[in-house]
């Protein structure tokens, strides 16, 4: 990192003549920021507290005139209606399993790549592609191209070991989806991790290595506490971008077999259901499950940007 | 090192390597695979064990351009395009300014701002789809592209301020300070000083911007229909199978993925950097 000069300290803005006044200094300072924040607080904070308030209220698309005011009513029901219990446990599975396997999968494609070798640049782009594919795309892809029972390339190589022709889908799927899912954020794991571990001490690690530690032991002990925080900042980066997962669900299975999460859920019942009340109750849930694992990315976030920022 | 180290060593690195390369063919294989089946007839596409030398021929792609009779792609093309294009347009111009004021000129508590901009990020899309819905519906902003403009802007612009941050922080002020002792006015500081250092990165920030609103689903399946359709919602209508159709769904597929393969792979060096919000350089 060359000057990254922008330490707390140097806040102060360079003063050439002491002729405006401070307070119309200060806000010609703010100024070219704040059309991005009204924007952000219009779009984005806005609806939400909307959402808030009619998820207090019973409230039918189909009935408008029945609409009234039912206090937790929603929540109540939301949180004992079996499907919409079943969806929280789904999404928790789903981003737990999909956010775990792509980051040890991660790791290990990020330490293949940290090695030099013939074609490295090809290996990295071949195995970034993944993730560049539209979501949808890629869902379709695992859907009937690689998935389908009868003429699927999954099912076209067993058949050349004679093994057996699942119906993937059908018979797993939930694993069907979170399989389509690894193969897209094991990418975007293995560039954070690789990124981690390019950033390693290299001297240290000479240093280590000329004092007899094995690879192991470098691993173990150098490679691995530093890369805790480039996997936390993954992990959690992961967990926000899957929670809300919408595309695979809907391609693949369309929240059929047990597959609906609760984005899935939100859009279900007020697009299909119409129920506005319930689904604004399941939303305003999901904003505080991400809101929990937000306080964590934020803090890895900032600890990250602190370290950046004290380098300078 | 002593000299019979060195072999061992070196057999063990073209192991891994060989490993690596077996890894990136074995992610890559689905894409590969997608391609070849794009180009071949649709017989040969729905065969058990796979045709890997079948004849090679465009009927998908015309089937999938709609020469075949079914629905022409190219409104839904052409309307990502313009949601993509100008919403990301419109989070430059909304971001540049306000990255200018987080890092190069600086206002107090600019570190609360940019969190602040991060927060609502991590706040899901689904808390605030049923509100735009309505919204849109009352407006008479259903079905309407201009509104995903909107939206894509509002999605893109935390991703976009925190990128730019990062890249317009790497200007040194010392020579910013040197410019203005000089007598060199604000647009000269900018186009001459800032622009070099950190075009690079706002080309990539605009890159991934584009990325994510071509891709964005759940909000262009609620609020668009048959007029403002983008390309993402387009490929939602071969979800259901229609008999032998492989060659067009990969066809569909691969077009609608290009201009994304395009911009990540042109973005690849700071791609990390704009996933990860500017934590990771």
């Amino acid at each position: 990192m060359t000057a990254t000069t922008t330490a707390p300290t140097t806040a102060t803005p360079v003063r050439a003549t002491g002729r405006p006044p401070a307070r119309l200094r200060d806000w010609a300072t703010r100024a070219p920021l704040l059309p991005a924040l009204i924007f952000m607080i219009a779009v984005t904070q806005l609806p939400f507290v909307a959402t808030l308030v009619i998820s207090f209220f019973d409230w039918n698309a189909l009935y408008p005139k029945a609409r009234h005011f039912t206090g937790v009513d929603n929540y109540r029901q939301v949180l004992t209606d079996a499907d919409l219990r079943h969806s929280v446990w789904t999404t928790v599975l789903l981003t737990v399993a999909v956010v775990l396997v792509s980051l040890v999968l991660g790791l290990a494609l990020a330490l293949l790549l940290d090695r030099r070798f013939r074609g490295r640049g090809v290996v990295r782009t071949l195995l970034i592609a993944p993730f560049l594919v539209v979501p949808v795309a890629a869902a379709l892809l695992w859907k009937h191209v690689l998935y389908n029972p009868e003429y699927g390339l999954l099912n076209g190589l067993l058949h050349y070991v004679g093994g057996p022709q699942p119906d993937w889908i059908s018979n797993t799927p939930l694993l069907a989806v979170e399989a389509a899912l690894v193969w897209q954020w094991t990418p975007f794991m293995m560039l954070i991790l690789l990124a981690g571990l390019q950033s390693r001490d290299q001297q240290q690690i000479e240093a280590a290595r000329v004092d007899g530690a094995s690879d192991w032991q470098i691993f173990r002990h150098l490679t691995l506490p530093h890369l805790r925080r480039y996997l936390e900042l993954g992990a959690l980066l992961g967990s926000i971008y899957i929670v809300q997962n919408f595309d695979a669900v809907f391609t693949i299975t369309s929240g059929g077999l047990g597959t609906a999460n609760l984005p899935y859920t939100v859009y279900q019942s007020f697009y299909q259901a119409h129920e506005n009340g319930l689904a604004s109750a399941a939303g305003v849930l999901v904003v505080i499950g991400s809101i929990i694992i937000a306080t964590f990315a934020l803090r890895v976030v900032s600890s990250l940007f602190r370290e950046e920022v004290s380098r300078a | 090192m002593s000299a019979a180290v060195v072999p061992a060593r070196r057999r063990k690195g073209v192991g891994l390597g060989l490993v690596a390369w077996l890894a990136g063919i074995l992610f890559f294989l689905p894409i590969a695979w997608m391609a070849l089946t794009s180009f071949h007839s649709e017989q040969d596409a729905a065969t058990n064990p796979p045709s890997f030398t079948a004849a090679l021929t465009l009927d998908g792609y015309r089937e999938f351009f709609g020469t075949g009779g079914g629905a022409s792609p190219w409104p839904a093309l052409l309307n990502s395009t313009v949601a993509s294009v100008v919403s990301t347009l419109c989070v430059l111009l909304l971001a540049l300014p306000a990255a200018y004021a987080l890092s190069i000129r600086p206002v107090k508590k600019w570190t609360d701002v940019l969190f602040f901009f991060l927060s609502t990020k991590m706040l899901p899309v689904v808390a605030g789809l049923l509100p735009i819905y309505l919204f849109a519906k009352n407006a008479g902003m259903l079905d309407n592209i201009w509104l995903l403009v909107i939206l894509y802007t509002a999605m893109n612009l935390p991703i976009a301020v925190w990128m730019m941050q990062s890249f317009l922080a790497e200007v040194p002020v010392a020579v910013i300070e040197a410019a203005r002792v000089d007598g060199a006015r604000l647009p000269t500081v900018l186009g001459r000083i800032v622009a070099p250092i950190a075009l690079p990165g706002i080309a990539a920030t605009a890159l991934i911007c584009f990325i994510f609103s071509w891709n964005e689903l759940l909000f262009a399946r609620v609020l668009t229909g048959v007029v403002a359709e983008t390309a993402p919602v387009f490929l939602t209508g071969f979800i259901t199978s229609q008999g032998l159709f492989l060659a067009k769904v990969c066809a569909a597929s691969l077009v609608i993925s290009l201009p994304v393969l395009a911009a990540g792979f042109a973005a690849q060096d700071k791609l990390v950097q704009g996933l990860s919000l500017g934590a990771v350089k």
